[in-house]
């Protein structure tokens, strides 16, 4: 157990890893996103209160529901880089803070898109698009914080403290909706509930929101081992690597 | 900057406890402030002029400022504490006197907490004692001044404790006061809601205990964790100087 442990620390097995997992997410995240997706907007039934214009929650939810959950893979992380010290977590987090941004971007703009034909406005002062507004600035802190230390090692402590201070906002996003009665709608899925759509409806949804954390896999692999090589390059296997790409 | 006007922190023999170590710091950076009267001074100038700006720049109408004061009056003085963060560590750093204090055999946490409560005694403080005439500057009714102060009363440590997380995550760093008013302006969102909330709950006539137990637990969370984040990032920056 703990011989794994301290291997999972070490960027070179990590990167051995990450090549060969690489090829199953990818595919993974492609015969998910694809399913999810055509079924979901092509065959799905209309809704009976919004009709077609529902149908962005395909793409809404899913990147709502990640850009969430990796601030709280980042937090896990930065625990795990100021306890133990540990190169990889830091690595994650640099590496995958700019994906979160996207995705929170992402969902609030998905968000404003169906905001309009719902709601008859781009966007609107509620909780739950407020507390994502501030997702997005953290995410944009933190990115901030990480490039503009020079020193490796302290840039990585300093940012694990921000990610670590600012996962108290996660929970207000999380209970925004229940604590503010507002215009947004609760949430769609629940693990104690059985979900209130139909199946057709929320089976796809499931199926892309699995298949978006399938490509967060991949993207997260794709831009650690990027990271790893530039931290690694003087290291006698990155040259060995790139030697025998070159070859 | 004249370095011998600045008193030291005077060294302790080991056995000084937390407690008196904090009022030493704490009565340090109250005598270095009265020493420098400008620095005082600018953050409630900046304070000021910030709430001049709303009724030259969007309306002096009565009902508007009636409407809007509290939370202009709040935005001002989140902008000016922000304003003065950078103060907070910034001159220790430079002459070197906090590296004495994370010398010290006290837990940094407490000398932490005790530099944030002087900052808040020194900008926080004057800032509620001035809201009330900015308050009927802005035609605000009777009662809300009263509940407007009371909750900068509360608020304004919490800015102060979170402020201080900021001020030592980018300490040294050479853009550090944009950067600290990018990381930190987040987190004092919720702060700023539930401070206005509460005055237009108490210009509505509704009840206003909820709200201000809420700004209350803020505190105590602010007052618990942020000199523990913020000692560990004093610790962080200084063995990358």
């Amino acid at each position: 157990m703990w011989q794994f442990f301290h291997k999972l620390g070490s960027p070179k097995w990590f990167f051995g890893i990450a090549n060969r997992l690489m090829p199953w997410l990818l595919a993974g995240a492609l015969i998910l996103l694809l399913a999810g997706l055509v079924w979901g907007l092509l065959f799905a039934p209309k809704d009976y209160l919004q009709g077609n214009s529902y149908r962005i929650i395909f793409i809404h939810v899913p990147s709502a529901f990640l850009a969430q959950s990796v601030y709280i893979m980042m937090a896990v992380a930065a625990v795990v880089t100021l306890v133990w010290r540990m190169k990889l977590a830091d690595v994650f987090v640099k590496a995958v803070a700019p994906v979160g941004l996207l995705l929170t971007f992402l969902a609030l703009f998905t968000g404003a898109v169906w905001g309009k034909p719902t709601w008859g406005t781009w966007w609107i002062w509620d909780a739950r698009l407020t507390s994502m507004l501030i997702l997005l600035f953290l995410y944009g802190g933190v990115i901030a914080l990480g490039r503009a230390i020079s020193d490796e090692k302290s840039a990585a402590r300093s940012v694990a403290v921000l990610v670590l201070v600012g996962v108290v906002n996660i929970p207000i996003i999380k209970y925004s909706v229940e604590w503010w009665n507002t215009l947004h709608q609760p949430a769609t899925f629940k693990l104690t509930e059985k979900p209130s759509m139909p199946a057709e409806m929320w089976v796809p949804l499931l199926l892309s929101v699995l298949g978006l954390y399938l490509l967060f896999g991949w993207l997260a692999c794709l831009r650690m081992k990027t990271e790893i090589l530039a931290r690694e390059q003087r290291t006698r296997w990155v040259k060995d690597y790139i030697q025998a790409g070159r070859a | 900057m004249n370095a011998e006007a600045r008193p030291a922190v005077r060294p302790h023999r080991n056995l000084v406890g937390g407690l008196s170590a904090m009022k030493a710091v704490f009565a340090r950076d109250l005598r270095v402030a009265f020493r420098q009267r400008q620095d005082l001074l600018n953050p409630l100038l900046f304070f000021v002029m910030v709430v001049t700006l709303f009724p030259l720049g969007v309306s002096p109408e009565v009902s508007f400022l009636r409407e809007a004061g509290a939370g202009i009056l709040w935005v001002a003085a989140l902008l000016s504490v922000l304003l003065s963060l950078d103060h907070l560590f910034r001159h220790d750093f430079d002459d070197g006197t906090l590296e004495q204090l994370v010398l010290q055999p006290q837990p940094l946490f407490l000398l932490v907490l005790a530099k944030t409560l002087a900052h808040w005694v020194l900008t926080g403080l004057p800032l509620v004692l001035l809201a009330p005439v900015l308050g009927v500057m802005v035609h605000l009714e009777g009662n809300s001044i009263w509940v407007l102060c009371l909750t900068l009363l509360v608020g304004t440590p919490v800015l102060s404790l979170i402020g201080s997380i900021g001020a030592a995550l980018t300490l040294g760093l050479r853009s550090a006061g944009v950067l600290l008013s990018l990381l930190i302006i987040p987190l004092y969102i919720p702060v700023l809601i539930f401070g206005t909330g509460t005055v237009a709950a108490a210009a509505e006539g509704a009840a206003v205990g909820g709200y201000l137990a809420l700004l209350g637990a803020f505190l105590m969370l602010a007052l618990t964790l942020a000199p523990f984040a913020a000692s560990a990032a004093l610790k962080i920056s200084l063995s990358n100087a």
